[in-house]
């Protein structure tokens, strides 16, 4: 069955799990550096390694993002918490135990605004942010295939052992129809923007930073209970997050219809395929036996503490588009075209910088973008806001007209210096001489009788027809402005 | 996450039962004290949770202890009330917390000196089964 | 024997400053003293010669060009085998340790390395401090000085032999339950179970993390006290050490009167399962307190009679959690399975099979039944309840006594043995006066009361948490009043062992 009537026939409900590593300085638990790199086994100190006697110690800045990140995504931060051992073997765990939280999380309840590419707004019911430390790595030696199966052992680097990772739990995402698959990536997208808002982590996908469970039941109806669902782990790209949801949904309907049960599993995703598999089924096994962390005492975060945090929070990339949006008068639709064109932070500095929003977001979409396209190069490596801010500048004292400023602005591109440089260099500046422009004018005059009757019988706009020669003759540095005041005033007076 | 699937976003926490644990279908709040009898095949899940191989002597010896060690401390369920708070720690401290500053860390061969076995700077551990 | 070993340390410690020996000639006849009679006491697992020697050399250079040192510089100290020591093998008296060799340093280690206290070795444990009896250690047996067919006690049995057999002057033992107090009344020496965090417990090899205690110990209180100011302390690496000053233990115990001290005794814990011998050796100590101007009182703990339940139930719990890394993957023991598959899942199952006795594995299967979904909060969530009950019963016993005693054991020193013949609820039940101090968090101390057929008794006294000088000003005394009212119990010892 496929995704488009799977979901006519079915109500998808999607839950996500978001894992983020911190950027902090060093792991949640010990001082061993949080680095990317050096070679294995050296980012380590006997903590991270789990050696016997080594003890735990929680990382002051690694709380502080945690509580950066439910703020931001509205929790309420917890007046006291506790880590708790999740108890379970796997070689890449130094300790078999991974320190978490479970059922104290540092910050529960929140709610993330996500709004997709057509400008639909959703909001994702956030359950608990909550911190926990990441495992080490294997690398698995041998084998035909290069995955788990069939390979003869596995080498193990601890250094990413005990980076903290705050995980990011959704409540059941219902409501989504027929955008299920949208939704979950476009939400995960969301949640990297507030990260790197944040500045809390790197937030690189490609990286591993940011990584993404995603799980997916089926249900007959928006009525019915919540079906079976699956959990298709380490899901690292906004593209296979909504391959993975949109392949969950057509295989569980699939099965459905063929009247299959869903199986309660964790399945892995293939980026080759765009397909997931089966991996193993939830059991009895899976009893983690939580007990609060006695190596670590409570975290009671003050009330000082978490208000002193949330006065530092930044303007969210959500809430700044809604305050810009009013600010700069400019309508939905446009708010979305700069957003979707990346261009929303190179605008603001533009305006902050002393231009109008509206000669900003005109140049910036416009000539700029063109630009950009035409060769083939990201706007921010083309021109810096404070360059368009000066040519609109320019505009703006009548130095030069639209035509004018888009020559400048093609040779500020090419570097060849500031605006205004460019501007004199390039011998580029409105005509200011009135002698030069009145010839041109009373050329022009001469020269069209019929358009000077049609001006003199109030069709105003027939003063267009003579600019065109009086541009020419003057190399089109004349400013219309004034050409325009000259004509009315010679036919006139 | 951590190659093992946790429960995912519509837990509730911990899951609150283990039938297979339990060799008599009762009340978490009785039915312990006179007869918590463990039976060679609970030992079994549990020597398989906490990953120790064991023959069937060992279980059924380990099943008798376990039973006479509940069978006494069952009755911890009966004494204090939910009005009674939990203890986690004996001493009551909070946020000890650490400056952010890397500290002193082991080289790799420190690391590696006690392994059974390592290759390239890394442990090397046998095949891992079932999981990424 | 040379008469160097049967100094306490304070003695040995006033001599090094008076020039009247060196330390290395100290720390040569323990050493000495060591060789002589380890067939016999089996106190250590690594006697650590030139470690020590090293040290004392160091010591005695600094002592004669004038330098500042540490009170109890130059003064040998044995190590439990628990306590991780860099560059030297820790072995927790477990196959699963057997070859390892540490590559970072305890806190403790640190602390005697920095006072310059001469190692002469680490001593033997019941594995990873699981025992009362010593007798659960991979690496041999502790016998007891006072008699040779009897249990030193454990798990800090080696520690406590060491002192009892005049192989060291000082030991370094942990307290989870009683491992302390329980072998120090089992020899007719002193041990101290501080406050939960008063000495860190980085580099300690943990049993359970929520009741382990790092615990001094001596042939006298001041003694003890001496080792205790010099390890406590505030330690960033331990994240439940107490911020709070070290207070002046050495002084509290020398120079403290009984007259007028309050002593709780606990009902609780007189009583019902006790040795007639131990009830009268501790009945005569209270007299000699009274006549000595203390007041007796009888206090009531309702509930510490589920103390031992609950201790039980949260002990495996932590133990089946903390011991969960020793799967053969990064350091120590790595078994393959005879048959089947080997993959990391087996082998680890293969290794722990192989690796841990099986007195840590029954711990760890009842720990992880306490801990298994479905029964958390049957008995992990009660037993926790239990410890608030037993903290809110000695809070409300120490306003009205200064502190509270007990016999530190219901028996003297079993034989070898004795153990296996009972039920594992049996043996348990010898460790019921000592547990309520550890779920409690507060301080204990164990010193001998006297003697009950030629084996040492031991009284306990508990402070409140955080005021472990109320135990040391009631502990000095009361050492002093029992040996002015009869003989020193480790003198018997002494002319017995050097008569041999």
């Amino acid at each position: 069955m496929k995704y488009e009537d799977a979901i006519k026939k079915y109500d998808p409900v999607i839950g996500i799990e978001v894992h983020v590593e911190l950027g902090t300085a060093t792991k949640m638990f010990d001082a061993a550096p949080n680095t990317f790199g050096g070679g294995p086994n050296t980012n380590i100190t006997p903590t991270s390694l789990g050696l016997p006697g080594s003890l735990p110690v929680v990382n002051e800045k690694g709380v502080e993002y945690a509580i950066k990140i439910g703020l931001a995504l509205g929790c309420e931060i917890a007046e006291t918490c506790r880590f708790a051992r999740k108890n379970y073997f796997y070689p890449d765990v130094p300790k078999d135990f991974q320190t978490s939280q479970s059922d104290e999380p540092i910050a529960a309840e929140g709610s993330v605004e996500v709004e997709l590419e057509d400008g639909t707004m959703f909001t994702i019911p956030v359950e608990r942010a909550h911190m926990e430390e990441d495992a080490g790595k294997n690398t698995h030696i041998g084998g035909a295939t290069g995955r788990i199966h069939g390979a003869d052992h596995s080498l193990v680097d601890y250094n990413r052992a005990g980076v903290t990772l705050v995980e990011i739990v959704t409540h059941p995402i219902t409501g989504t129809g027929e955008r299920a698959a949208e939704v979950a990536s476009t939400y995960v997208r969301t949640l990297r923007d507030i990260f790197r808002a944040l500045d809390v982590s790197e937030a690189r996908m490609e990286q591993g930073n940011v990584r993404a469970d995603v799980n997916v039941s089926l249900r007959e109806s928006p009525d019915a209970p919540l079906g079976t669902r699956t959990e298709t782990k380490n899901v690292n790209s906004f593209r296979s997050i909504e391959r993975a949801v949109r392949y969950e949904i057509a295989r569980q309907a699939t099965r459905l219809e063929a009247g299959e049960t869903i199986v309660q599993e964790t399945r892995h995703f293939h980026e080759g395929t765009g397909e997931t598999s089966s991996g193993r089924p939830k059991s009895d096994a899976d009893d983690y036996r939580y007990f609060p962390e006695p190596d670590l005492v409570p975290l009671v975060p003050s009330r000082e503490w978490v208000e002193e945090l949330r006065a530092t929070l930044p303007e969210l990339p959500a809430q700044k588009r809604r305050r810009l949006a009013g600010v700069w008068g400019f309508s939905d639709l446009e708010m979305r075209d700069i957003v979707n064109a990346g261009l929303l932070e190179a605008i603001e500095e533009t305006v902050n910088a002393g231009a109008k929003p509206a000669a900003a977001r005109k140049w910036w979409t416009g000539e700029v973008a063109r630009l950009a396209n035409q060769k083939d190069q990201p706007t921010a490596e083309l021109v810096t806001p404070a360059q368009v801010a000066a040519l609109i500048g320019l505009i703006n004292d009548g130095k030069l007209n639209d035509k004018l400023a888009k020559d400048v602005l093609t040779a500020v591109a090419d570097g060849e210096g500031e605006p205004a440089e460019v501007m004199s260099a390039r011998n580029l500046e409105i005509v200011e001489d009135t002698g030069a422009l009145e010839a041109a004018v009373d050329e022009a005059i001469a020269a069209n009788p019929d358009v000077v009757e049609k001006i003199k019988g109030g069709k105003m706009q027939a003063i267009g027809a003579l600019m065109g020669p009086i541009m020419k003759a003057t190399r089109g540095q004349a400013d219309a402005g004034k050409a325009k005041d000259l004509i009315l005033a010679k036919i006139n007076g | 996450m951590l190659g093992q699937p946790h429960i995912g976003p519509f837990r509730t926490g911990p899951a609150k039962r283990l039938d297979l644990l339990t060799s008599k279908q009762t009340d978490e709040r009785q039915g312990m004290t006179e007869s918590s009898a463990i039976t060679p095949e609970q030992v079994e899940h549990l020597a398989s949770l906490s990953r120790i191989a064991m023959g069937e002597d060992e279980l059924k010896s380990l099943a008798g202890d376990l039973s006479t060690i509940l069978s006494n401390v069952a009755r911890v369920n009966e004494v204090a009330g939910d009005d009674v708070p939990a203890t986690s720690h004996p001493i009551a401290l909070s946020n000890v917390l650490r400056p952010d500053v890397v500290g002193e860390t082991l080289t790799s061969e420190q690391a590696l000196a006690s392994a059974p076995a390592s290759a390239d700077d890394k442990f090397l551990v046998p095949q891992i089964l079932g999981e990424e | 024997m040379n008469e160097l070993t049967t100094k306490s340390a304070l003695e040995l410690a006033a001599g090094l400053k008076a020039g009247e020996f060196s330390s290395v000639e100290v720390t040569q006849a323990h050493l000495d003293r060591i060789h002589a009679t380890e067939a016999d006491f089996g106190s250590f697992i690594t006697v650590t010669d030139d470690l020590a020697l090293e040290t004392a050399k160091a010591v005695d250079a600094k002592r004669s060009a004038s330098e500042d040192v540490h009170a109890l510089a130059g003064v040998p100290v044995a190590l439990k085998d628990l306590i991780v020591t860099e560059g030297v093998a820790t072995t927790a008296a477990s196959k699963m340790l057997e070859n390892w060799v540490p590559p970072y340093e305890s806190t403790v280690h640190n602390k005697v390395k920095a006072a310059g206290l001469p190692v002469l070795g680490k001593t033997n444990l019941d594995e990873f401090a699981m025992g009362s009896t010593t007798e659960h250690s991979a690496f041999g047996t502790t016998r007891n000085p006072w008699n040779l067919e009897h249990v030193p006690g454990g798990s800090s049995g080696g520690a406590a032999a060491a002192l009892a057999g005049f192989q060291a002057p000082l030991s370094v033992g942990t307290d989870t339950g009683g491992s302390v107090r329980q072998p120090a009344a089992f020899t007719g020496t002193v041990g101290v179970k501080p406050t939960y965090g008063s000495i860190s417990r980085f580099g300690i090899i943990a049993m359970a993390s929520s009741l382990d205690q790092v615990g001094p110990m001596g042939r006298s209180v001041a003694d003890a006290a001496a080792l205790h100011e010099l390890l406590a302390g505030h330690d960033p690496l331990d994240s439940t050490s107490l911020p709070d000053p070290v207070a002046g233990f050495v002084s509290a115990a020398q120079t403290s009167d009984l007259k007028g001290k309050k002593l709780g005794v606990i009902k609780q814990l007189r009583g019902e399962g006790y040795q007639d011998g131990v009830r009268d050796a501790f009945s005569a100590a209270l007299d000699v307190a009274a006549a000595a101007g203390a007041e007796i009182v009888e206090v009531d703990c309702p509930s510490i009679s589920y103390a031992l339940d609950a201790y039980y139930l949260l002990m495996p719990s932590e133990v089946s959690s903390n011991l969960a890394r020793y799967d053969g993957m990064r350091y120590g023991l790595r078994v393959e399975p005879e048959s089947g598959p080997v993959t990391a899942e087996t082998v680890m199952s293969a290794t722990r099979a192989a690796g841990f006795g099986a007195e840590v594995k029954r711990r760890i299967i009842l720990g992880t039944y306490a801990l298994s979904a479905g029964y958390y909060d049957a008995y992990y969530g009660s037993a926790q309840k239990i410890r608030t009950l037993v903290q809110n019963d000695f809070a409300k016993a120490f306003e009205s006594c200064d502190v509270l005693v007990s016999p530190t054991a219901p028996t003297t020193a079993l034989k070898f043995g004795a153990e296996a013949a009972s039920d594992p609820m049996a043996l348990y039940l010898g460790d019921v006066a000592t547990i309520p101090a550890n779920l409690a968090g507060i301080p204990g101390l164990s010193l001998p009361a006297g003697l009950s057929d030629g084996l040492p008794v031991g009284f306990q006294i508990l402070a409140p948490a955080r005021e472990d000088v109320k135990m040391y000003e009631v502990a000095g005394p009361l050492e002093a009043a029992l040996e002015a009212s009869g003989s020193r119990v480790l003198d018997t010892l002494a002319e017995g062992l050097t008569t041999k």
